[in-house]
Formats: C-alpha cells, sequence, structure tokens
C-alpha cells in the first residue's frame, strides 16, 4: 500500500482529552449499573444458553437436546400452537384498537375520558384474570356459556380472548399515538383536491400511521406469543412454548428441555423486538417534521358510530373485569350465588395467604424505588457521559436487550445462573432481592426509553453551561435534570410499580416460600382449584395497581400546577 | 499593542475520517472582540467548541493566558458560553439562573444576591429576576444568558450564534448592547456567528472561514474592501465576478470585451476572475467617444432599496448580469428604466483581481 500524506498523519496520536473529576465519578457509575446488567441479564442468558448444549450430568452435548426438542411432536406442535395464537390475536386487537383508536382521535364521540379510561384497565391487570373470568363467562357452567354454540372455551379460544383483552391497551397506546401526530394540513390539502373521504383514508391516514400499526402488531405479538398466564389458566391441553418450559421446568425438573425450549421461545420475540426498532427510528423521523394537530369535525351520525363502538368494546372490558369480582365475591358458583368475603380469607389457602399480597407491595415498592433511580440514573450517564464510548454503547445494547427476553426465559435463567452452587451469588436465591433484581431487569427497557426520551427532550447545552461555570455534574443533575424530568422519572417508578404487582412469569421461577407473591398466589391457588380466592387475589392486585395509578394521576395534577410557572411554552 | 490572550496553534479536528478543522493558527488579543465568521459546516462551531475544551481537538495546541489548555476539560479552564438556545435552566428563576455559577463558591448570600442584581442591571433586566425564564422573550432570554455567563467574571466569552434564533429588530438591538457591553468589561470576546451584518457590526477583526480552513483574518474595512480570496468577496457583501484572461500590463480581456486594471500589486497571469463591488461601479452619462472600463448594457431589472437603486445590467458579450449600485437621485436623473440602455464605468483600482477557481 502506498504511504500518502493523509496515512501518514493518521499515524500521529491524537490528543488526549483530560477526564475531570466529574468525568471518572461519572465513568465509575456507569460501570457500576453496566455491572449489573451483566450481572443480572448478560451472564444469566449465557448460563442458559450453555445449559441448552449440557445433558443433566453436565457433560457437553452440542445440539442434541435440540435434537431431541425437535424429535418429540408434543413439543413441536407447541411452536404451531404459539404461532397460531400469536397470529390470530395480532390480527383481531391491531383490527379492534386501530377502530377504537380512530375513534379517539378522529371523531368527537361524547365521554371520551371515560372511554380511554376503561380501556386501559387490563394493564392493571395480571394475564391470569382475563382467563378466570372465561372460565366464569363461558366455562362448563359459565353464565353464557351459550355465546360460544358448544366450543369449549378451553383451548385456543379462551386463550385468544384473553390475550386479545391483555395486549388491547398496548396496542391502542402506539396507534393512537401514531393517530394523533398526524399533520391538519395534509388533510386540508387533499380535501383542496377534492379527494373524497375514502380517498383520503388511504392515501393520507393509513400511510401516516403504518409504522404505528407495524409497531403494535410487533409488540401484540410477542405479548401474545411470550405471555403465560392466559394459557396456564384457560389453555386446557391446548400446550404452548410459554407454559411448555414451566411444565418442563416446574412439573418434570428437565432442565435442559426448558432451556431449549426458552432459546425457541426467544426467537420470535427478538425478531420482533429488532424488526420493531427498525420501524421506530422511521416513526421517529415522521415526528420530528413541525405539524398541525388535526382538530377533528363534529359529525353526528360519525361520532355516534365510534361511541357505540367503544361501548362494545368497554363492556367487553368491563364485563370481565365485574366477572372476576362476582368470581371472588360468590359464595360458592354457581349453586350458591349470594356474596361474601370468605375467599379472601386467602390465609385458608394454599399459595402464601395475605402474606404473598404484601410481599408483592414490598416487591413493587423497592422495584419501583430502586428500579427508578438505577434506570434513570443509567440513561442519565448514557446520555450525557464522555468517553467510554464502547461502553456506553454496550450498556445501550444491555438496556435494550430486555424486550426481547420474555419473563420466562429471564426466570429461568437466573435459575441456571444464581442457584449453580459455584456462583457465589447464590446466597440471593429465594431472597427479596433476586425477586426485586430480576423484576427490575425484567422491566427495564420500557422505563430506560421513557428516560432516555425525556433526556433527550431537555437542552444538550445544560451541561457545557454547568462546566463552564465550574458546577460539579451531580449539582446539575439533582437541580435541573431531575426537576424537568419529573413527570417522566414518575411515570417510570409507576410503571415498574404496576409491572411488578402483576407479573408472574419471571418470577414464578424464584419465589421461597417466605417470598411468595400475589400473582405467583393466583397462579397457585387457580392450579389447586381455588379459583374464586385466586380471583379475589387477583382483584387485590387490581384494585392495588389502579390505586397507585390514582394516586400518580393526582401527584403528576399536583406537580403540574406546582410547576406550571416554568413549564408553560418552555418548549418554544 | 494588547498582549496576546488566546493562542490557537495548528489546531486540527476529525471526525472520523473527516476533517472539521485543518491546521488553524490564531491569535486573538486581551480584550478583542473576534468573530469567526463562514457558512453552515465552515468549523467554526467546532473551533469554538476546542476552545471551550467540549470536544477536543484530534491535533494543535491551545494557550490561554499564556496556560497550556489543549487537553484540560471545561470544566478546569476559564471561560463563559452562552448558546443559540440560550440554554437557561428552565425550573430556575432567573436570579437563581444568574447565580448559578456563583453560588457554591464559598461566597456570601449576600453577596451572591448584590452581584446578581448588578449583573441583571448591567443587561438592563433589573425587574425580572423572580421570573422563569419561559416567561420572558427571546431577547430578554438571550441577555439573562450573558448575564449568566458573566457572573463569574471569566477570562474569556464565548458566544455560539447568540442572536440566530431572535426576529430582526430584537437582533439589532442586542448586537449594540453585546458589543457595549463587551467593551465597557473589556471581556475577551470569541462570537460564532454565519450572519455577515453581525460580525461587521460587532468584531474588532473577524475571522473568515471556509471547508475547516481561516480564508482571512482582519478588521472589518479590511475584509470587505481587500477581500483575500474570492470565496472571502463573495461571502461578504455583493459582488460581481467576470471570468478573463490576462493579457499583460494590466489588460484584461474576457467574453464581453477587455477591462483595464491598475497594475497595483497584480501578480496573476493566465485565466483569471475580475471583480468589483456594485457600488464601486460609477453610472455615467453616456458617451459616444468610450471612456476607460466604459460597458453599456440593458437594463433587465431596477430594485428600489430606498436611499439607493440596485441596477441589474446585461451587457452584450457578458456571462452574466452586472449589479450596480447608485443613488436613488442620480438613477433618475439618469432616466435609468428597465427595457433602456445604460452607461457604467469600472474604475480600475477599484477591480480586485482573484485566480481562477480550479
Amino acid at each position: 500500500m502506498a504511504v500518502t500524506p493523509s496515512s501518514l498523519s493518521a499515524t500521529v496520536r491524537p490528543l488526549k482529552p483530560k477526564a475531570s473529576a466529574d468525568d471518572h465519578v461519572m465513568r465509575l457509575f456507569i460501570l457500576m449499573i453496566g455491572l449489573y446488567l451483566v450481572i443480572a441479564l448478560a451472564l444469566p442468558l449465557y448460563a442458559m444458553f450453555s445449559k441448552s448444549v449440557f445433558d443433566s450430568e453436565g457433560a457437553f452435548v452440542g445440539l442434541s437436546n435440540y435434537l431431541e426438542y425437535f424429535r418429540t411432536p408434543a413439543l413441536v406442535y407447541s411452536i404451531q400452537n404459539s404461532l397460531f395464537i400469536g397470529v390470530i390475536t395480532t390480527v383481531i386487537t391491531v383490527s379492534v384498537a386501530f377502530v377504537l383508536a380512530y375513534g379517539f382521535t378522529r371523531s368527537r364521540m361524547p365521554g371520551k375520558p371515560i372511554f380511554k379510561t376503561i380501556t386501559m384497565i387490563p394493564i392493571l391487570m395480571p394475564s391470569l384474570l382475563p382467563g378466570i373470568a372465561l372460565i366464569y363467562l363461558f366455562g362448563r357452567q359459565g353464565v353464557v356459556k351459550w355465546m360460544l354454540f358448544g366450543h369449549d372455551v378451553y383451548g385456543p379460544i379462551g386463550i385468544i380472548i384473553s390475550e386479545v383483552f391483555f395486549t388491547l391497551p398496548h396496542a391502542l397506546i402506539i396507534i393512537v399515538t401514531a393517530l394523533s401526530i398526524a399533520d391538519a394540513r395534509l388533510y386540508e390539502a387533499a380535501t383542496a383536491l377534492r379527494a373524497g373521504p375514502v380517498r383520503i383514508f388511504f392515501t393520507v391516514t393509513l400511510p401516516g400511521v403504518r409504522y404505528g400499526l407495524i409497531s403494535a402488531a410487533f409488540v401484540v405479538f410477542t405479548l401474545a406469543v411470550t405471555d403465560f398466564g392466559a394459557p396456564k389458566v384457560i389453555g386446557g391441553s391446548f400446550n404452548v412454548l410459554a407454559t411448555d418450559i414451566y411444565k418442563q421446568v416446574i412439573g418434570q425438573q428437565n432442565f435442559q428441555m426448558g432451556a431449549v425450549v426458552s432459546v425457541v421461545l426467544l426467537i420470535p420475540a427478538a425478531l420482533a423486538f429488532f424488526v420493531d426498532r427498525l420501524v421506530q427510528k422511521k416513526q421517529v423521523a415522521l415526528l420530528s417534521a413541525r405539524a398541525v394537530a388535526l382538530e377533528p369535525k363534529p359529525n353526528k351520525r360519525f361520532d355516534m358510530i365510534m361511541m357505540v363502538y367503544a361501548i362494545i368494546v368497554s363492556i367487553f372490558i368491563l364485563g370481565i373485569l365485574g366477572m372476576c369480582q362476582f368470581a371472588a365475591l360468590f359464595k360458592f358458583f354457581p349453586y350458591n350465588l349470594s356474596l361474601s368475603l370468605k375467599n379472601y380469607q386467602f390465609d385458608l389457602m394454599d399459595g402464601g395467604g395475605w402474606d404473598s399480597y404484601f410481599n408483592s407491595i414490598e416487591m413493587a415498592t423497592y422495584a419501583a424505588v430502586f428500579g427508578t433511580i438505577i434506570v434513570f440514573y443509567g440513561a442519565y450517564l448514557v446520555e450525557k457521559g464522555k468517553g467510554l464510548g464502547v461502553i456506553r454503547g454496550a450498556f445501550q445494547f444491555l438496556a435494550m436487550l430486555p424486550m426481547a427476553v420474555p419473563g420466562l426465559v429471564l426466570g429461568l435463567a437466573y435459575i441456571f445462573f444464581f442457584n449453580a452452587p459455584s456462583n457465589p451469588l447464590n446466597v440471593l436465591y429465594h431472597t427479596m432481592t433476586i425477586l426485586v433484581i430480576s423484576t427490575i431487569v425484567h422491566f427495564y427497557t420500557v422505563a430506560h426509553l421513557t428516560a432516555s426520551t425525556a433526556l433527550k427532550q431537555m437542552d444538550a447545552q445544560f451541561e457545557s453551561v454547568a462546566a463552564s461555570l465550574k458546577q460539579p455534574f451531580y449539582r446539575t443533575f439533582l437541580r435541573v435534570t431531575v426537576p424537568v424530568c419529573t413527570p417522566a422519572i414518575l411515570d417510570i417508578s409507576i410503571y415498574l410499580f404496576v409491572n411488578a404487582m402483576t407479573t408472574v412469569s419471571a418470577v414464578v421461577f424464584l419465589y421461597s416460600p417466605h417470598t411468595t407473591l400475589a400473582s405467583v398466589a393466583v397462579l397457585n391457588m387457580d392450579d389447586a382449584g381455588d379459583i374464586a380466592p385466586a380471583a379475589a387475589m387477583g382483584m387485590m392486585i387490581f384494585y392495588t395497581a389502579a390505586g397507585v395509578k390514582i394516586l400518580h394521576y393526582l401527584l403528576s395534577r399536583g406537580i403540574e400546577a406546582r410547576t406550571q410557572a416554568w413549564r408553560i411554552s418552555s418548549a418554544n | 499593542m494588547a498582549s496576546v490572550f488566546l493562542k490557537i496553534d495548528s489546531l486540527t479536528k476529525n471526525f472520523g475520517s473527516f476533517t472539521a478543522l485543518r491546521d488553524i493558527s490564531l491569535e486573538v488579543f486581551e480584550g478583542e472582540f473576534v468573530c469567526f465568521l463562514g457558512p453552515s459546516g465552515c468549523g467554526k462551531t467546532t473551533l469554538l467548541r476546542a476552545i471551550a475544551g467540549l470536544d477536543i481537538q484530534t491535533q494543535g495546541r491551545v494557550e490561554q493566558a499564556g496556560q497550556d489548555i489543549s487537553v484540560l476539560p471545561p470544566s478546569e479552564r476559564d471561560f463563559g458560553i452562552v448558546f443559540q438556545s440560550y440554554a437557561l435552566f428552565p425550573n430556575l428563576s432567573v436570579n437563581k439562573n444568574v447565580a448559578y455559577g456563583l453560588e457554591s463558591r464559598r461566597s456570601k448570600r449576600e453577596e451572591v444576591d448584590q452581584r446578581v442584581s448588578e449583573l441583571l442591571a448591567l443587561v438592563d433586566l433589573a425587574d425580572q429576576g423572580k421570573k422563569y425564564p419561559s416567561q420572558l422573550s427571546g431577547g430578554q432570554q438571550q441577555r439573562v444568558a450573558l448575564a449568566r455567563a458573566l457572573a463569574t467574571s471569566p477570562g474569556l466569552l464565548l458566544l455560539d450564534e447568540p442572536l440566530s434564533a431572535l426576529d430582526a429588530k430584537v437582533r439589532a438591538h442586542l448586537r449594540q448592547e453585546i458589543k457595549r457591553l463587551q467593551k465597557r468589561l473589556a471581556v475577551t470576546t470569541i462570537m460564532v456567528t454565519h450572519d455577515q451584518e453581525e460580525a461587521l457590526t460587532m468584531a474588532d477583526r473577524i475571522v473568515v472561514m471556509n471547508h475547516g480552513v481561516i480564508e482571512q483574518i482582519g478588521t472589518p474595512e479590511q475584509i470587505y474592501a481587500t477581500p483575500a480570496s474570492a470565496f472571502v468577496a463573495e461571502f461578504i457583501g455583493t459582488m460581481n465576478f467576470v471570468s478573463a484572461l490576462a493579457t499583460g500590463s494590466g489588460t484584461f480581456t474576457h467574453a464581453g470585451g477587455s477591462l483595464d486594471v491598475s497594475a497595483d500589486g497584480l501578480k496573476e497571469s493566465g485565466q483569471v476572475r475580475l471583480a468589483i463591488r456594485p457600488e464601486d461601479i460609477y453610472l455615467s452619462q453616456g458617451t459616444d467617444t468610450p471612456r476607460l472600463n466604459q460597458v453599456v448594457g440593458e437594463v433587465t431589472a431596477a430594485e428600489y432599496l430606498g436611499a439607493f437603486v440596485r441596477i441589474s445590467l446585461a451587457p452584450e458579450g457578458w456571462e452574466s448580469t452586472l449589479q450596480v449600485d447608485a443613488s436613488t437621485d442620480r438613477a433618475a436623473a439618469l432616466g435609468i428604466k428597465v427595457g433602456a440602455p445604460a452607461y457604467v464605468e469600472l474604475p480600475p483600482e477599484k477591480i480586485l483581481v482573484y485566480p481562477e477557481a480550479v
């Protein structure tokens, strides 16, 4: 190769900037939080992958576990079943959500806030709960069993109804966001060019939300394929990947096969995740364009149709919620329908009793407090830190990874990693700490994205100004960054709390007799045939999550009022 | 002559394989107001950020007050900075914003308050201290940012396009105010701007940059009257260009004829670009006996700009139109109107010669 002047100058060592005391401290912290993600995510996943290529005696067997898996028809069927559930759920949920989102953003239907609140209810419930309601509604002695025309609710029908219920709010949030960034000027231009409403819908509306729809489809698909609660409660003999993992591990103690199924389940989830990331990037580009907000015009007939539709969806959601509540209160369904609180005497049943409820609250509180600190501070260090480019890149990757890891897979990975006798961290096994650690990691990605978005919206020069004024970074962090980002910080903590209350998938492998959780109690009581108490405990989770949500709402309102003076128009 | 306060020596900045700054050397004197001027992407902001330590250069040395600060982080340098976005802390009142750099320096509360009101009075915002930034206008916010940057009495004030986000009237007012303040405090100041008017009116010296190199350093008068390169000539003010061929002894031929140029300092030969400013062209009475560098052409446009008229002339054979400025009275007296011919003279001493761009 010829030596050109430029390649000569490239051999001159570039200047090495001197790191300030702040830089050193920030690097230390990012390494610490990074270490947390390595220990709580990367190493367990690695342990699981390696477990899948060893036999039960610990000898390396290459891919023979996988071969055995694919030679077992019962197991391979589950792949097909999981995909079937995923695809059908996705089609139904996205269609239902799109029409509803359209009504929310493009009509002036009365009662919008009420309908919006009702459609968010499923987020506050463990995914086991709709299944229980369906048993009461459509089961062998179901109150409206006739509606299924003789079909059995146990199996794909029950699972799909549950998954649609469970995934609806997630799809709705994404599609409403996509629809509300529409630019009114495009519609005005189309109308001026004499396009009819149908043509406008297909040439303006749909193209505008296509990324939102794709994104929603992948989120719903992933949730439906990886969910464990619904198929466990109402799946009957219809096996899916998620229940297979549970059965292999809890039922047959076949950890190797559990690891293999986990790896198989990781594939669709990871695939969906990467496609979604790709699409999200394009959506951001759409968002950044300056748009004029679209104000829907009143149209009596259209508004009425949309309201009727919203009422139907609301009846579906409230019906399931209400059925759960009655299931919890009936003395002995279906023979004695008088109401009582006897099903709330959890201490008389298996599953940990009231202790598990309080354990859940404790765990959710820890996860919310520590999770918010770790996630927000981590996102801050990634956004604002200097140097350590490679490590910050790796951190960013680890922060995004949990989205692609189903809860059951994470839980199983924890067993392999933290239960290994050679691991000094195995003192954590069966403790509250490991539940908190796993829950924070499980829900890390969404929280991290919320924090990053809020931080990105802040003026990038704050830190430069503070440095020029010789202020240590933590002073600006505490006096400016945190107050400005308070709404996002609250969002993150509520998100972590609610999910910690409702989740069952990761923690089902990690609880101990002293640390039973409410959501696991629902599962175990349902398993033992105590369906009514299971519903009662599920409703306790719902009321707690709903209470916290209301508290969040009031708190946000209060903060908004108090900071109104400086928040108004600080955007322009 | 004041002493050198800031010395930049052979500074180069690479972003990957892209060279944003190439071998920049520059001296700024104590108390001087220097503008970095250039089109977007010319490297002016990169140079400012290197001086601040926000994006440290790949190669080269920066010296401030005799001390080598080349690799120091921003917090170990001595400067105040104002950004185009103001970067005021939205949740802190104006008072707290200005006091931000003062508070932790173990100074007494009363002293801080005293200094803050002093600074706010300095930028004419004495009664606005309790408000939040979002309750102020853009111009007021920028003055708060200035007060905050000056609070710690930095040796060097850096202004990164401080006026670009403001509307024209506020901008003109703030221009004077910043200049007045700078003179009064005698703080060495570097301002980055892409607005030549801003640079010409405010700067003691202007550094014109393009494609990561310095094209010219000089006073506003030098930059305007004797641009060192065709780029500077074109970038600052309006300039007519004509491609021509040197034929020796100060005569150049071009597509539409020939032009004589004062031999004063004439070095170029071969293919060149001749340049002359519209206001240097003399609108004359038409005569049949051609005078030196007389050009006749049809008036294709006449823009009325108040005190003067900008006339576009299309001389026969010329590759482009000629812009000529004449006072409104003179243009009227000579009966200039679109479609009619007009006579102009190009004084040889006003014609600049640049090598043809390759």
